[in-house]
């Protein structure tokens, strides 16, 4: 499985990629993986706030309902529309076309403490394989 | 095998050379996918699909009160079968309340009446407590036999090379005992697709290379996870989902398999006999969502204010590319109705089913 040394992530296998005081959030493909064919994510409105570790949308496969955890908190600056007509691109391409959805991040304190590097997110991975 | 750990097929170890990724399923350790659920539904409407339903139960009446045994233990007729017919049948409680749906095969000296895997300790329970008066022999032959589903439009073509047997001569829920790969098989035109196809009874021996050599001939491994979503565009019946101890064979469509004036009678005939004459207290529907979002097993369906039943089977159809599913719902439910999905009443409209239906040509 793919895991990204420039991205950070949580243990409920979303990815983060942090620019400025934007976040960019998606799913890992191990995450992707175990879900098998997405069929359909519900996106947040943009505008919505979420703390950190708050469900902010879901994503469903043929067989299986995935609730997404909002890595940081923040702002919805920006959805991934695409995703409503190919939801096939979470799989397809989990760091890039795959992407969900863009915060803007509370300023008040990073909850970056929370977020697992790469070495530390295939560690994880390797505990519950 | 220490107490808890999960049954494994004579196939175990093709599933996991094939990179299947295997659950629990029913107790038993079972494929869910190998290439991805989508995939694997479009082989059996498109192709063939080969699936593994060994964890089924088969068991055996034999002897002089065979068929009076399972005239009383199911809901079909089985005295209208020929022999080399197979019925699709409910088991019932006195209540009318389901136990089990099967498939029941009359053969020339006994009846072979296979059921849900889920359901075999408290099937077997079931059915010896209730003929012990008759001189019959229940045999739980569930381990004896491997049981591999080839479905999809070119089955028949596929499977036609590894047995003498015609199987042009075999008509829907029809079998035949025979060979496939110079081994024993009871070939049955059957299935749980929507789709043509055979179920193949085979020695367990034999199992492992008849699957390889009809995956080798083109047939493509389906997990359980396609098989669920087969089934559900083909508005066919899952026990568990569907049907269960508290809901009756009328009220989950499939009065087709009740012959409610059947002599002799068979238990819970009573109380569906009162049901038909009084009406349905719930009945299941199929439906469409016409708003964003998928309907799934145990989301409340209400009308308004008025929550009006629940969500038995729901996911994105494969074929259709719509999200679909079937309901348990009040009698006087019409049309339209909300699937309460995470808190959010979404629109839906009943559909006639199957969702799915295969062109006959």
């Amino acid at each position: 499985m793919s895991v990204p040394g420039d991205l950070q992530y949580t243990k409920s296998h979303e990815w983060v990629r942090t620019e400025g005081d934007t976040a960019t959030i998606g799913i890992t493909d191990h995450a992707q993986d175990e879900l098998g064919d997405v069929v359909f994510v519900e996106l947040p409105d943009e505008g919505a706030t979420f703390d950190a570790g708050e469900p902010f949308g879901t994503v469903e496969s043929v067989k299986a309902v995935s609730d997404l955890y909002a890595p940081v908190g923040g702002e919805v600056v920006e959805v991934n529309s695409a995703l409503n007509d190919a939801p096939e691109k979470i799989n397809e391409d989990p760091y890039g076309e795959g992407w969900i959805v863009r915060l803007r991040t509370s300023g008040d304190g990073p909850a970056n403490g929370d977020l697992l590097s790469s070495e530390e997110y295939e560690k994880v991975l390797q505990e519950e394989a | 095998m220490p107490e808890g750990a999960p049954r494994r097929t004579p196939l175990y170890e093709e599933h996991k050379n094939l990179g299947a990724r295997l659950v629990d399923f029913a107790g038993w350790e079972m494929p869910v996918q190998y290439s991805g659920i989508k995939a694997e539904h479009a082989a059996v409407r498109e192709g063939a699909g080969l699936f593994d339903v060994s964890h089924m139960g088969e068991v055996v009446f034999r002897g002089p009160d065979a068929e009076a045994a399972v005239q009383r233990l199911v809901t079909r007729d089985v005295g209208r079968l020929a022999a080399g017919q197979a019925g699709y049948a409910a088991v019932c409680y006195e209540s009318g309340g389901t136990v089990d749906d099967v498939l029941v095969y009359k053969r020339p000296d006994d009846f072979l009446v296979v059921v849900n895997a889920a359901n075999r300790e408290k099937d077997l329970e079931h059915f010896r407590e209730n003929i012990d008066d008759f001189d019959v022999e229940v045999v739980d032959e569930s381990d004896d036999w491997a049981l591999l589903a080839l479905q999809g439009p070119e089955a028949a073509g596929l499977l036609q090379d590894f047995t003498p047997a015609d199987l042009s001569s075999i008509k829907y829920y029809r079998f035949v005992e025979g060979e496939v790969d110079g081994a024993y098989a009871t070939i049955s035109r059957t299935g749980y697709t929507g789709e043509d196809g055979f179920e193949l009874y085979m020695r367990p021996e034999d199992a492992p290379r008849i699957w390889r050599r009809l995956i080798e001939a083109g047939a493509a491994p389906v997990g359980l996870g396609a098989r669920d979503t087969l089934r559900l565009e083909a508005g066919m019946c899952l026990y568990g989902n569907e049907l269960d101890a508290e809901t009756t064979p009328l009220e989950a469509g499939i009065s087709f398999a009740v012959h409610l004036e059947k002599d002799p009678r068979f238990i819970g005939q009573r109380a569906l006999l009162l049901e038909d004459t009084e009406g349905l207290r719930k009945k299941l529907v199929g439906f469409e969502m016409e708003g964003r979002g998928i309907a799934r097993h145990g989301y409340p369906v209400t009308s308004g204010a008025e929550v009006v039943g629940e969500v038995t089977s729901g996911t994105q159809s494969p074929t259709l590319n719509r999200a679909i599913g079937l309901a348990l719902v009040d009698p006087g439910v019409e049309d339209r109705f909300e699937v309460v999905i995470r808190d959010n009443p979404v629109p839906a409209k009943t559909v006639p089913l199957p969702f799915y239906k295969r062109d006959r040509g």
